[in-house]
């Protein structure tokens, strides 16, 4: 019966899209709010809010992206206010805050008193005023308490309250704390003002004023900070550049089955001077042109391109071929993406062009597409210019071939590269292949140029870009695994100045000096005297790079003199946090001769070797090299060492310790990598770690389970973990006073749970209890996401979510479900999902509040958190209980909106979400099943 | 030798070269029979010269500096009478090889401090280091670089200003920076010597 009537879902969805959605228009709102604004807060935000030019109506806040996401903040300061700062929450504005509503008498429920047209909450301030009055469409509101209610009413239509309250009240704080909190331009006496009032001490409400007061504060520089990340964000699209883009489409648009369009039009074929379409009026808003595209699969579509993006617009008006200009969709960074979005065969017809499409001599638009507008946009990358220029520059000087300098642009790569080639000529075979990835890297970048005409700064970035790119597809090819590098980093330079080089750079080339040309005894000198210079330091990291004394480094490495040896990689050892830095040792063949110390006899240099190692090996280049010159093994071959167990170390024995630590360590770094995983398992790692696991040291326990539970993603190692014991002493070590080894513990468990034997173990271990506990600290977040992944895989066991429930995990985590970051989201509500099992929960999470939540997060976009999140309103909605709430708070549409979410799990999932909502829902207004 | 006068003399090696034990107390007195006999029994076999050491040093740990295989000879010869007796040898050795950190400070401070007056002065830094750079004809002055490197040294390692080292400045910086014991020169052998000459002398020595 319930996939009948799923099946009739499909078909009403399908068949009669329009009638199902202009029902759940505020659906649609929610998730892609067509005409939202703006914002502003505190004073400084005034600045930043895109306020509309003048003339257009005083203060009302203009529809972009950027003020939709700033409102959103602020709206979700709001309503998380209440519960996050009661005491505050309660304090009466000095004003109300007024504004017109689009909310009817109707919308208001328990806690108000309603007559007629008139709204009075239950709530009274001193004198007996009630705090949120509404008379006609006038509404006032004034303490946070009220606001955080109005805003949970309003549902839907809170941007639309959001932004007329923000528009109605231009100076919210001078509302809400008085005059004298306010901001004068060019000044802020605020903060003096509070102390004052601080030190007279004497009113009991000024201190949660001036809570309430810093807390907008922070709102007003998260705000700020957003604005900024949106702002450097933005695209700008250029006349060109959508000329080039509309060029291409026509070219491969036309009659036919395999065109990727059917046809696509400027609505005008007038081209002002300045290259845009857009009437002059309209030119104001950034507008560049408008047009018209016939898809196959779909009804034509009238965008809008503008200098912030593509996007869709109102349509043709029939009257006088003028164009509804008001934006209807997203904002798309170019053309294609935008057709990537709405039409399927767009797509399909694409993969097809895909060759020629890219052979295509004219194509430009990857380099061309982009154009710099924005100043700030271009001085960055302008820096980025300036760096690589000034690499070449000072190499090219060192070389004395200055007059090469000229064709900086086509030396760039080669120089860069020969040089290092040189001094690594040592190592003919690392030359070799550095010199390889130059002459593929190179020759790309030629073509490139030759493509893009008119070089701007810009394209010089896409350009190196480009180059990453490449390097690491090579890399990927010979790797040929299915690695994530979710941490693979690139080599990032901010800014610095062209001219004055730092005083570091003079003391340390005078040391270099030494370290090129004395014989051990002063070599050593230098070298101690160098880690006076603060190499924690980037300034001093990257003079030692540049005055060429990293080569001199790595080549005291391949010497006998052990002690140039220990105090070359105590200075390596440092300067390799840096990630400039790591990948120059590797491009110098560092990593080769780092793994061939780790046989010396002397212990302190094979410490130090394998802690380089550590730090070196961050991305995945690098850990390809340790694992190719037997580095793996030798690392594993650190681990072995008779004294595991005992507590009280001898000197000998806290040197092994040491090895280990190092050892294990470096193993770490390297286990980031599928195919070092299993070359540690090969080496015969995993007992070893097993063993160092028993340890009760701190120092090495967490490089131990840090690598353990970056293994445990390989089945090998989640069964080994099993059945070597390990869970054991993992659940031991969730109890340590350490938070960094408790997350990493709580990670393992996370991954191995997956398997049922080892949900078994952790509760015979008794490490159900400690994980909730940890659910207290909630502050470290990383740990949080850790915890919650733990319970919630061992939560698919009923066994442990009876414990669970002995445990009130289920309360803790419905108090977990606000303000958290996703990945702890997903978690904790993956966790409740499986906690549902037992009907006992699902009245828990109701009686605790819970729903509401849960509800909430459906209208998100992370899709592995919709996927939770829909499974556990469905296992709620089993309730007859739970489902009133969840129909009040509209949240079967959100389910049913979900069916449309491009992913495939979420539809899944929000399908089965719904079967139990038609068993226990009422009839639904506006839905036409039932 | 009589084995009643080596039984004494293993004894009495024992309790002060705290480093080694009975049987390879033994063995070094051995070796250092035979060395003395092979190069001839000019002095009377008491013990051996300054050249038969300066050898025995370069042959077995590799050790090339003349000055500072000097300054060993005179720190081995606790008595100063230019011979190192079998005592001396074995007492010697024990901190040579086996040395704490505490004794080879102290073993490394009287090598570097060549006058005996309790400190390291400029010009005996000087007097080390001098051979320690690659001649650059380019330099006008040869020896700036050496003082320069001095200077280095004196800013890392004289805590107290003085313009010289005193033993407290060198220990100081060597605890800092155990790279620093052997910072104007090898004085001491290196763990690959030493180890080869461990396990040359006692093994070789057991199977006789």
């Amino acid at each position: 019966m319930i996939l009948e009537v799923l099946s009739n879902l499909n078909d009403s969805m399908i068949l009669s899209e329009s009638s199902v959605w202009s029902s759940s228009d505020c659906v649609y709102s929610l998730r892609c709010p067509p005409s939202i604004q703006g914002k502003t807060m505190g004073a400084a935000l005034a600045r930043a809010a895109q306020w509309t030019a003048a003339g257009y109506g005083t203060g009302t806040l203009q529809i972009t992206p950027l003020n939709e996401a700033l409102l959103n903040q602020i709206i979700k300061f709001a309503e998380d206010f209440s519960t996050r700062h009661p005491q505050e929450a309660v304090v009466v504005f000095k004003e109300p805050l007024e504004w017109k509503t689009q909310l009817g008498c109707s919308a208001f429920g328990e806690g108000y008193e309603i007559d007629g047209a008139t709204v009075k909450s239950e709530a009274k301030d001193e004198d007996g005023q009630p705090l949120l009055l509404l008379t006609a469409s006038n509404l006032r509101v004034r303490n946070f308490d009220q606001l955080s209610r109005l805003l949970q009413i309003a549902m839907e239509k809170k941007l639309k309250e959001a932004q007329a309250c923000l528009e109605a009240n231009r100076d919210p704080i001078v509302k809400i704390l008085g005059p004298e909190y306010g901001t004068v331009e060019g000044e802020d006496k605020s903060m003096l003002h509070l102390l004052e009032k601080v030190k007279q001490g004497d009113d009991p409400e000024t201190e949660k004023k001036m809570k309430i007061f810093i807390l907008l504060h922070q709102l007003d520089m998260q705000l700020l900070n957003s604005s900024l990340k949106h702002i450097s964000q933005d695209i700008r699209l250029s006349p060109a550049a959508v000329n080039n883009e509309v060029n291409l489409l026509k070219n491969f648009s036309g009659k036919g089955v395999d065109t990727v369009l059917e046809s696509l039009e400027y609505t005008s074929d007038y081209t002002f001077s300045n290259g845009c379409r857009a009437p002059p009026w309209r030119q104001v808003h950034g507008e560049i042109c408008y047009l018209i595209i016939k898809p196959h699969d779909t009804d034509p579509l009238c965008i809008t391109c503008s200098t912030a993006g593509v996007f869709l617009n109102g349509g043709e008006l029939k009257s006088k071929g003028d164009i509804d200009y008001e934006r209807k969709s997203d904002i798309y960074k170019d053309i294609v993406t935008f057709l990537r979005e709405r039409s399927p065969r767009f797509v399909e017809n694409m993969a097809k062009q895909q060759y020629t499409f890219f052979k295509e001599p004219t194509y430009e638009k990857n380099y061309q597409r982009v154009e710099v507008v924005d100043a700030k946009v271009s001085g960055q990358s302008q820096n980025h210019y300036d760096y690589t220029e000034k690499n070449v520059h000072e190499k090219v000087k060192s070389s004395a071939a200055k007059s090469k300098s000229t064709d900086k642009k086509k030396l760039e790569p080669s120089m860069k590269w020969k040089n290092i080639g040189l001094s690594a000529a040592r190592s003919a075979k690392a030359a070799k292949n550095v010199n390889e990835e130059q002459r593929r890297s190179s020759s790309m970048s030629t073509k490139i140029k030759k493509k893009a005409t008119g070089i701007s700064s810009e394209s010089v970035k896409m350009q190196s870009s480009l180059k990453c790119k490449i390097s690491d597809k090579s890399e990927e090819v010979s790797e040929s695994s299915s690695e994530t590098e979710e941490d693979e980093e690139q080599p990032v330079r901010h800014q610095e100045g062209n001219t004055d080089l730092p005083s570091e750079y003079w003391g340390i080339q005078k040391l270099a000096k030494y370290l090129k040309g004395g014989n051990p005894t002063a070599t050593v000198i230098a070298l101690c005297s160098m880690r006076d210079f603060n190499l924690a330091q980037e300034t001093c990291q990257l003079a030692i790079r540049d005055v060429g004394c990293l080569e001199v480094l790595i080549n005291l490495l391949d010497t006998e003199e052990i002690k140039c040896q220990i105090g070359s990689l105590k200075i390596l050892k440092e300067i390799s946090q840096n990630t400039l830095i790591r990948h120059a040792i590797a491009d110098l063949g560092g990593l080769e001769i780092m793994v061939k110390i780790l046989d010396s006899p002397d212990k302190d240099l094979k410490c130090l070797a394998a802690e380089t190692i550590a730090n070196v090996a961050r991305f995945k280049r690098a850990r390809r090299t340790v694992r190719l010159h037997g580095g793996i093994k030798r690392l594993v071959g650190l681990l072995e060492c008779p004294s595991v167990r005992s507590t009280g170390l001898t000197l000998y024995q806290a040197k092994d310790t040491e090895i280990a630590r190092c050892g294990a360590l470096a193993l770490w770094s390297c286990s980031k990598s599928t195919k070092n995983k299993e070359a540690i398992r090969k080496a015969g790692g995993i007992p070893l770690l097993a063993e160092w696991l028993k340890s009760s040291h701190i120092s090495i326990l967490t490089p131990v389970v840090g690598t353990l539970q970056e293994c445990a993603s390989e089945p090998s190692y989640r069964l080994a973990i099993r059945t070597e014991g390990m869970i054991e002493n993992l659940v031991n070590n969730l109890s340590s006073e350490h938070e960094e080894l408790q997350m990493h513990c709580a990670s393992a468990i996370f991954k191995c749970a997956e398997d049922k034997e080892t949900r078994d173990l952790v509760r015979l271990h008794g490490g159900l209890q400690p994980l909730s506990v940890l659910l207290g600290n909630s502050e470290n977040k990383q740990l949080l996401a850790a915890v919650t992944g733990a319970i919630w895989k061992c939560a698919i066991s009923g066994e442990n979510v009876s414990k669970f429930h002995d445990y009130k995990v289920v309360e803790a985590l419905v108090g977990l479900l606000t303000d958290q970051p996703e990945e702890v989201l997903i978690n904790i509500v993956g966790a409740l999902g499986e906690c549902c099992q037992e009907p006992i929960n699902r009245a828990i999470i109701r009686q605790c509040g819970g729903i509401p939540p849960l509800v909430k997060l459906l209208t998100g976009t992370n899709q592995a958190l919709l996927v939770n999140v829909t499974k556990a309103v469905g296992a709620c909605a089993t309730e007859p209980e739970n489902m009133m709430i969840i129909d009040r708070l509209d949240g079967v549409r959100l389910l049913w909106s979900l069916l449309k979410n491009p992913n495939p799990d979420v539809q899944a999932s929000a399908a089965w979400a719904i079967c139990p909502c038609i068993e226990n829902a009422k009839p639904y207004n506006g839905i036409s099943w039932v | 030798m009589s084995a009643k006068r080596l039984q004494q003399l293993v004894e009495a090696l024992s309790r002060s070269a705290r480093h080694f034990n009975k049987s390879e107390v033994e063995c070094l007195i051995k070796l250092f029979d035979t060395l003395v006999t092979a190069s001839g029994d000019r002095f009377g076999a008491v013990g051996f010269d300054r050249n038969m050491f300066r050898d025995t040093l370069h042959r077995a740990f590799g050790m090339t500096d003349d000055m500072v295989m000097d300054r060993v000879f005179r720190t081995f010869d606790r008595d100063n009478d230019s011979c190192i007796s079998v005592e001396e040898w074995v007492e010697g050795l024990s901190v040579f090889l086996r040395g704490t950190l505490e004794e080879r400070i102290k073993y490394c401070f009287e090598v570097y401090d060549l006058n005996g007056d309790g400190y390291i002065s400029r010009e005996e830094m000087f007097q080390m280091l001098k051979n320690s750079l690659l001649k650059q004809p380019s330099e006008e002055d040869p020896d700036e670089g050496i003082k320069d490197l001095v200077d280095i040294a004196l800013k890392k390692m004289d805590y107290d200003h003085d313009g010289k080292l005193s033993f407290a400045d060198f220990e100081k910086a060597v605890r800092d920076d155990n790279l620093l014991l052997e910072a104007f020169g090898p004085c001491l052998p290196d763990i690959k010597g030493s180890l080869a000459f461990e396990k040359k002398t006692f093994k070789e020595n057991r199977k006789l």
